[in-house]
């Protein structure tokens, strides 16, 4: 049996929710645990209600869970909210004041005068309560320590630890006898514990990414911060653009110069990409774009999650151009999609779009260290110039693969023109119908190489079964566990889950569709908009649904109880 | 040698006479005065008549959409700061649908320079009204006249603009040496210039400008570096207009604050998964 336990911090926002759901994961993660901490908020500065959920096994860990171990309430709203949450044998820390009692669920510790009194500031009540938790489940001071040192550092840190301390010892001796749940270190682990934006700018970084530039936009923001944090330390630019058509358009333009280069943003900035996206199409500059999606449209819902952009970003700006569409389905996989996309831009000369959402962007998930000697840089079919021969250059010249050498500007003698008009092949705006034709064709001739570069999708589970579950992108860790679960229960299902998904792979969808007994697609968006693309790519259709778009991610329990009300 | 026989490129499917011919010569006559050779300039060109006009010069070139030269002009000057990079634009590009990327750019100093053939008027898609149309300038859009236009040159000012001129397309040595100054200027150099549009605009023509255009480089005492000069200067129009360099400031670019570009430029440097290895540590 696998040792589990969850908790759950909640509080307003500026109470320091965040950085205590990080700091409580990161040191339950070098004690040797495996983590998946989810995030959720409101789009607010201050007030409000968020929290963090840690979900905390002895062995891997993909999805996120409803019930709660452990809860650490910042304020009274939190237990309000949350105690129905509680799992049998669950208990709730807050400060209840000197006129409560503790509870059966509930232990009341005076996080505020705690505070005051140990540290000598009331803005440590958040670490009082930590100190509390980890006192409540009997895992020590020690490793938090440490972490503490590296999150604050010296006087800061010390400061913390006192809080903690006194939280810490507070419970030991006034706790509520009662409570035995016990997760102490299992030992010590080196573990990584990151977003799967942290995975993708790594992965940026480590595919030769140098210039970035985006414009703000939760959940993608991140992205922007760590690129620039790491500007002086890796020689790498990030331009904080004047809005997302400008930012999309530099990185062309840097693409365009020879710079791997890339983009972040979120659907309604994605909308103001769409533009500079045909435009790469038609030059063939290569650019990768993250649309880290969040429930539209429009505004929609901020600070919450959907999978909602699918078919906008495969049919984003108009004409026919190709593009590639790839959506991770873990941190892990965010860091192999990133460095395969700059690979691909640069291959196919074409834009890559990167389809992320807020859960995968934001929640944090421990990881083996990345392989980075397996990462590859492949800067595809770069022009060398031949003495003398470099005023013959063609920028679009036609070949049978679609793919012209590419030269970059001053790097020779050879002069490099292209337009987003049509051009000839020498990248000289034209009208001729017959450059048209050609140029239209080898540049979708493209899709034929870069096809065979998508890998099929991910089988989990036996090879035919009476249902299969697909989905795709951020849902994997959850779909997996919720075929455990139906298993476990006795139903004979399967999954299918996509992560590279366009150009689709039709043909590997379609046989492992046609083995299924049913099919059950399974999304965070209101229309089912992979089961449409299957239906449009494959002409098979999938009957059952499990449709998400309340902005909350796909759960285990979520799915599994959609699955048995809709009888897929 | 560079010679204006290297800068020859395609036959101009502009009108007869239209003031891009006289751009186009004076553009490379400044490049060829500054010994610059085509492979070494980018030009990044918006949409519109005067997107056109690197095609009918020689050097690279990336003739983007419409009202976006600037920003791929910055990415590309950032990935290569070697190449000197040449943004082109018409008045309805710049200063209309390009204008929020025309502001940060001169806010941001980036080192590139812009030109603007600025005709007052919508040419390729026939005549319709600009953002610099005088008031009152009626068009099948605008049929109870135009609205009050924008003013580029007090609009780059007040942006911080390190270097403005103005120029005129039927004076080709003066603009060769505008464009010359502003190629020289480092940091953001916009050259505004009157562009007469013989198909469409029939009040501000040839003879309409030459009228009232003289030259700053003649006005005793005028001094690029006075700012409140420069402001005065810029809302002289309609009966004088001024021409040549209004203002120049030198301050840092953009580019030269970028640390990652003191080694060189970027495209030249080495990619190396390996660098990554010590942010890795970092989320243990």
């Amino acid at each position: 049996m696998t040792r589990e336990f969850n908790f759950m911090i909640g509080g307003e926002a500026g109470q320091g929710v965040q950085s205590l759901g990080l700091i409580l994961s990161k040191t339950l993660a070098r004690g040797g645990y495996h983590i998946f901490a989810d995030q959720d908020y409101e789009s607010r500065v201050r007030g409000g209600h968020n929290f963090f959920r840690v979900r905390v096994k002895d062995s891997s860990v993909g999805a996120i869970i409803e019930q709660v171990d452990l809860l650490i309430a910042l304020n009274r709203e939190s237990v309000d909210l949350h105690r129905g949450e509680l799992s049998d044998g669950g208990i709730g820390v807050f400060d209840g004041g000197e006129q409560e009692e503790n509870r059966k669920d509930l232990v009341n510790v005076p996080l505020e005068r705690l505070a005051e009194e140990s540290a000598g500031d009331e803005l440590m009540t958040n670490t009082v309560a930590l100190g509390a938790a980890l006192g409540l489940i009997d895992y020590g001071l020690e490793i938090l320590r440490g972490v503490l040192t590296d999150y604050f550092g010296g006087k800061v840190a010390e400061k913390n630890l006192k809080a903690a301390q006194a939280g810490f010892d507070y419970v030991r001796k006034n706790g509520p006898g009662h409570f035995r749940r016990r997760l102490r270190p299992t030992g010590e682990a080196r573990r990584m514990l990151l977003t799967g934006n942290d995975a993708l700018s790594l992965g940026a970084i480590a595919a030769g990414c140098r210039f970035m530039s985006a414009y703000p936009m939760t959940p993608a923001s991140s992205i922007m911060e760590y690129f620039a944090s790491k500007e002086k330390e890796l020689d790498l630019v990030m331009v904080h653009a004047e809005d997302e058509i400008a930012a999309v358009n530099m990185a062309i333009g840097a693409g365009f110069a020879g710079a791997r280069a890339m983009t972040a943003t979120s659907g309604s900035g994605f909308c103001l990409m769409a533009e500079g996206l045909g435009m790469a199409g038609i030059t063939e500059t290569p650019v990768v774009i993250i649309n880290a999606q969040r429930p539209g449209p429009a505004v929609g819902l901020p600070t919450r999650t959907e999978q909602g952009d699918l078919l906008f970003v495969l049919h984003a700006h108009h004409g026919d151009f190709p593009r590639a569409v790839l959506a991770p389905a873990s941190v892990e996989d965010a860091f192999r999609i990133a460095v395969k996309s700059f690979n691909l831009a640069e291959k196919y000369q074409l834009p890559v779009i990167i389809l992320t959402d807020q859960h995968l962007a934001s929640s944090y998930t421990t990881v083996d260290r990345f392989d980075l000697a397996g990462v590859n840089i492949d800067r595809g079919q770069l022009y060398s110039p031949e003495k003398g021969k470099e005023t013959e250059y063609k920028r679009h010249k036609v070949t049978k693969s679609g793919v012209s050498p590419r030269a970059l500007p001053g790097m020779s003698k050879a002069i490099v023109v292209t337009d987003s008009d049509e051009h000839d092949e020498a990248g000289h705006l034209t009208e001729d119908a017959g450059d048209r034709n050609a140029q239209v064709e080898k540049r979708l001739r493209k899709l034929k190489g870069l096809g065979r570069e998508i890998s099929p999708p991910k089988q989990y589970g036996s090879d035919s079964a009476e249902v299969m579950l697909i989905g795709w992108g951020s849902s994997y860790g959850a779909l997996r566990e919720a075929t455990d679960i139906l298993k476990r229960e006795g139903v004979d299902v399967n999954l299918l889950h996509l992560n590279e998904l366009w150009p689709f792979p039709a043909r590997a969808v379609a046989r492992a569709m046609e083995k299924a007994g049913r099919c059950c697609v399974v999304e965070s968006n209101a229309t089912g908009q992979l089961a449409r693309l299957i239906r449009a790519e494959t002409g098979i259709e999938a009957r059952g649904q499990v449709l998400r778009y309340d902005g909350r991610p796909l759960t285990p329990a979520y799915i599994v109880d959609a699955v048995k009300r809709e009888g897929c | 040698m560079v010679t204006m026989q290297d800068y020859a490129g395609l036959k101009p499917a502009w009108c007869p006479g239209c003031g891009n011919f006289g751009i186009v010569r004076s553009l490379n006559k400044a490049l060829v005065e500054l010994k610059i050779e085509p492979h070494q300039v980018l030009f990044v060109s918006g949409i519109g008549q005067a997107g056109k006009l690197p095609h009918y010069t020689r050097g690279n070139t990336f003739n983007s959409l419409h009202g976006r030269p600037v920003p791929p002009a910055i990415g590309a000057k950032i990935a290569n700061h070697e190449l000197k990079v040449i943004a082109v634009s018409g008045d309805g590009d710049a200063y209309g649908e390009g204008g929020n990327h025309f502001l940060h750019a001169m806010r941001r100093n980036h080192d590139i320079t812009y030109m603007v053939h600025d005709n007052q008027v919508y040419g390729l898609t026939k005549g319709q009204a600009s953002p610099t149309s005088d008031t009152g300038y009626v068009t099948k859009t605008t049929p109870y006249g135009a609205s009050h236009p924008i003013n580029p040159v007090a609009l780059a000012l007040s942006c911080g603009v390190g270097f403005v001129a103005r120029s005129f397309a039927g004076d080709i040595d003066h603009l060769a040496e505008t464009l010359k100054a502003g190629l020289q200027h480092r940091g953001f150099a916009l050259v505004d210039i009157l562009q007469p549009c013989v198909s469409f605009n029939h009040k501000n023509t040839y003879d309409w400008y030459r009228q009232r255009v003289y030259k700053l480089e003649e006005e005793k005492g005028y001094d690029p570096a006075d700012f409140k000069a420069a402001l005065e200067k810029a809302w002289e129009w309609v009966d004088r207009i001024p021409i040549g360099v209004i203002f120049q400031q030198v301050s840092p670019t953009y580019e030269e604050q970028l640390p990652a570009l003191q080694k060189g430029p970027l495209v030249k440097q080495e990619l190396d998964p390996g660098q990554v290895e010590r942010l890795l540590d970092e989320f243990v």
